[in-house]
């Protein structure tokens, strides 16, 4: 059986401070989240489904409630008292975000619907603008469908090249051949931080430093980073950088794209309407700076409001204590899964993020999904919108169990009891 | 812990799933379809022998899935040999409105063949598990498709 070679053995008993501790108080932690408290098919409910989207603490659930029972309007537009509450507001929840992602500016946080719309306005805006025939954008085989497809269909528009880095058996991103297909006609480097399907985490540094040394642009999908780990993006020394505030507890049908002004600056509009623009006469219209540029329309104001609340909450434990707790729970959750019989993990880089998806012997992962599911545990079975991978590793589907700030190790205790159960079903 | 999983995984229909029967690609085939369930991977491939009088002489499927889209397949594959389209059609629709609609009424097919309406009700057990529906019903809406000359269906 394939057992990643950083998992330290382990007994259940082992205390890697999941149970409360001053550092780590995941009782208080877990009281914050209203529906984790709540019983599903008569058994509680164990969440493992978090790469899929997270669970909302009460704070989020308040500030969202707060917004439209005390001072909701339109923002930007009005010179009366709610909607210069709500602009302030609004524009809070952008600044929390440039914080939040050490960005030098908050012109450079752009809000969008979520990541799915962040890499489509930089095809459209940037690539649109900048690419040609024969341009190359480099992506990897493990890509979320988010970052292939908008790359895909500049392909067919403009006649750009798609260049695809393999991953090896255990899901590492292959950096040798990530460096044979830099050349100089590489023009973006649009990569995954963390893979959602496998959790392998992308050597992003690295793979940075390469790109810019051919004079190549770095895009990184961060949807399954920012919630484990704390993002530096002028550390990184990044180009755009784009998450999901749905994945990080906050509310959906926010997302975030940042991007280094000068970069934004010189991209043409994404959508076109109110709120972008300088002036407009019927012979010439002339366009706003970032971020506004790049926000026709009314946005999503109680859901950047409540972003920023998420990150607020997130901040207040530390990204650093998310993360080792949550390596905890990972290296727990590998240890335990792996004595079941028949039980194969997919997905064993070097470095991974709490995300274990796995196949089980004998039990078709639709199956597996209804199952546990009847113990109250989900977990995401299917593609996982990451039909490569699947491809790469000869299966339709597998099952993953995706961990948050919330998770313990009893709750791995549970789905593993529900797999054990589950097999002898199948048996 | 799955005492209630125990009304749809019935033993008849994890034996189908874990041994599905007619698995295999007739080589007088005279239509075939590809459905494919993009939520959860499945894919199958029915294949169907029709004589001139529209009558399904052979039935077959290859392709993978879970557990209930294979048990379905399976079933279905056995149920059609001897049917004609009509009867096919008419099976098909039974068994959807079993499987999706509270108000369905059994005597509506005390016409057709009992042991396939068994097998049917069996299957039928999906209706508690709405997400899966859609297993239960890919090698019928397959099956459909490739009597009227669709090689290429999907239940989204
Ligand atoms: C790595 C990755 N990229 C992109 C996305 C798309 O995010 P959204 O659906 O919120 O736009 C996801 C979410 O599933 C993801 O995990």
């Amino acid at each position: 059986m394939n057992k990643p070679s950083n998992v330290v053995e382990m007994t259940p008993e082992t205390n890697l401070g999941d149970n409360s501790t001053a550092a780590y108080d995941i009782e208080k932690i877990r009281a914050d989240f209203p529906i984790l408290s709540r019983e599903v098919y008569g058994k509680p409910l164990v969440y493992l489904d978090n790469g899929a989207s997270a669970q909302k603490p009460r704070q989020v659930i308040d500030a969202i409630s707060e917004v439209f029972e005390q001072y909701y309007s339109n923002v930007h537009r009005g010179v009366h008292w709610t909607s210069q509450q709500s602009t302030t507001a609004f524009e809070g929840g952008r600044s929390k975000v440039a914080k939040f992602l050490n960005a030098p500016s908050e012109n450079e946080i752009i809000f969008t619907r979520g990541a799915t719309e962040s890499i489509n306005l930089v095809a459209h805006s940037w690539g649109r603008t900048f690419l040609k025939a024969g341009d190359e954008v480099i992506i990897s085989h493990m890509e979320h469908h988010a970052n292939i497809v908008p790359w895909q269909m500049l392909r067919q528009e403009l006649g750009i090249d798609l260049k695809v880095v393999p991953i090896d058996d255990d899901g590492n991103f292959m950096f040798d051949e990530y460096e044979n297909l830099l050349s100089p006609k590489t023009k973006l480097v649009a990569v995954t931080h963390v893979s959602n399907a496998l959790g392998s985490v992308v050597p992003v540094k690295d793979v940075i430093e390469k790109a810019h040394a051919q004079g190549a642009l770095v895009l990184l999908d961060g949807c399954q980073a920012v919630p484990h780990a704390a993002v530096d993006v002028q550390d990184l020394d990044v180009d755009f950088y784009v998450f999901s505030g749905h994945k990080l507890y906050g509310p959906t049908g926010i997302g975030v794209l940042w991007g280094r002004e000068d970069l934004l600056n010189s991209m043409t509009p994404y959508q076109t309407g109110g709120e972008m623009i300088s002036s407009v006469t019927f012979e010439k219209t002339t366009f706003k700076k970032a971020p506004h540029r790049f926000e026709a329309g009314t946005p999503a104001i109680a859901e950047a409001i409540g972003l920023g609340v998420a990150i607020d909450y997130v901040q207040a434990i530390g990204l650093d204590n998310i993360a080792a707790h949550e390596h905890g729970v990972l290296q727990y959750a590998t240890e335990r899964l792996l004595t079941i019989e028949g039980l194969k993990i997919i997905g064993t880089a070097k470095e991974k993020a709490a995300i274990i998806s796995f196949d089980l012997d004998g039990v078709h992962p639709h199956d597996l999904g209804t199952f546990v599911d009847r113990a109250g545990v989900a977990v995401r079975v299917g593609h996982h919108c990451a039909q490569p991978v699947m491809d790469r590793f000869g299966v339709a589907a597998t099952a993953r169990a995706s961990f948050g700030l919330y998770n313990t190790r009893g709750e791995v205790d549970a789905l593993v009891d529900a797999l054990e159960e589950t097999r002898k079903f199948f048996g | 812990m799955f005492d209630e999983l125990r009304d749809l995984y019935q033993e008849v229909i994890l034996d189908h799933g874990k041994n599905p029967r007619n698995f295999r690609r007739p080589e007088d085939a005279t239509c075939l379809a590809h459905g494919n369930n993009p939520v959860c991977g499945d894919t199958l491939v029915i294949y169907l022998t029709l004589d001139s009088d529209e009558r399904i002489q052979d039935a077959a499927f290859q392709g993978q899935g879970c557990a209930i889209s294979v048990a379905s397949a399976s079933m279905m594959t056995d149920i059609l040999k001897g049917k004609t389209a009509t009867e096919a059609k008419r099976l098909f629709e039974g068994f959807h409105n079993m499987c999706t609609r509270d108000d369905f009424d059994i005597s509506q097919l005390s016409d057709c063949d009992e042991d396939a309406i068994d097998r049917l009700v069996m299957l039928s057990g999906v209706k508690e598990f709405p997400i899966r529906v859609k297993c239960a019903t890919l090698a019928w809406h397959t099956m459909q498709a490739a009597v009227s000359g669709d090689e290429e269906t999907s239940t989204e």
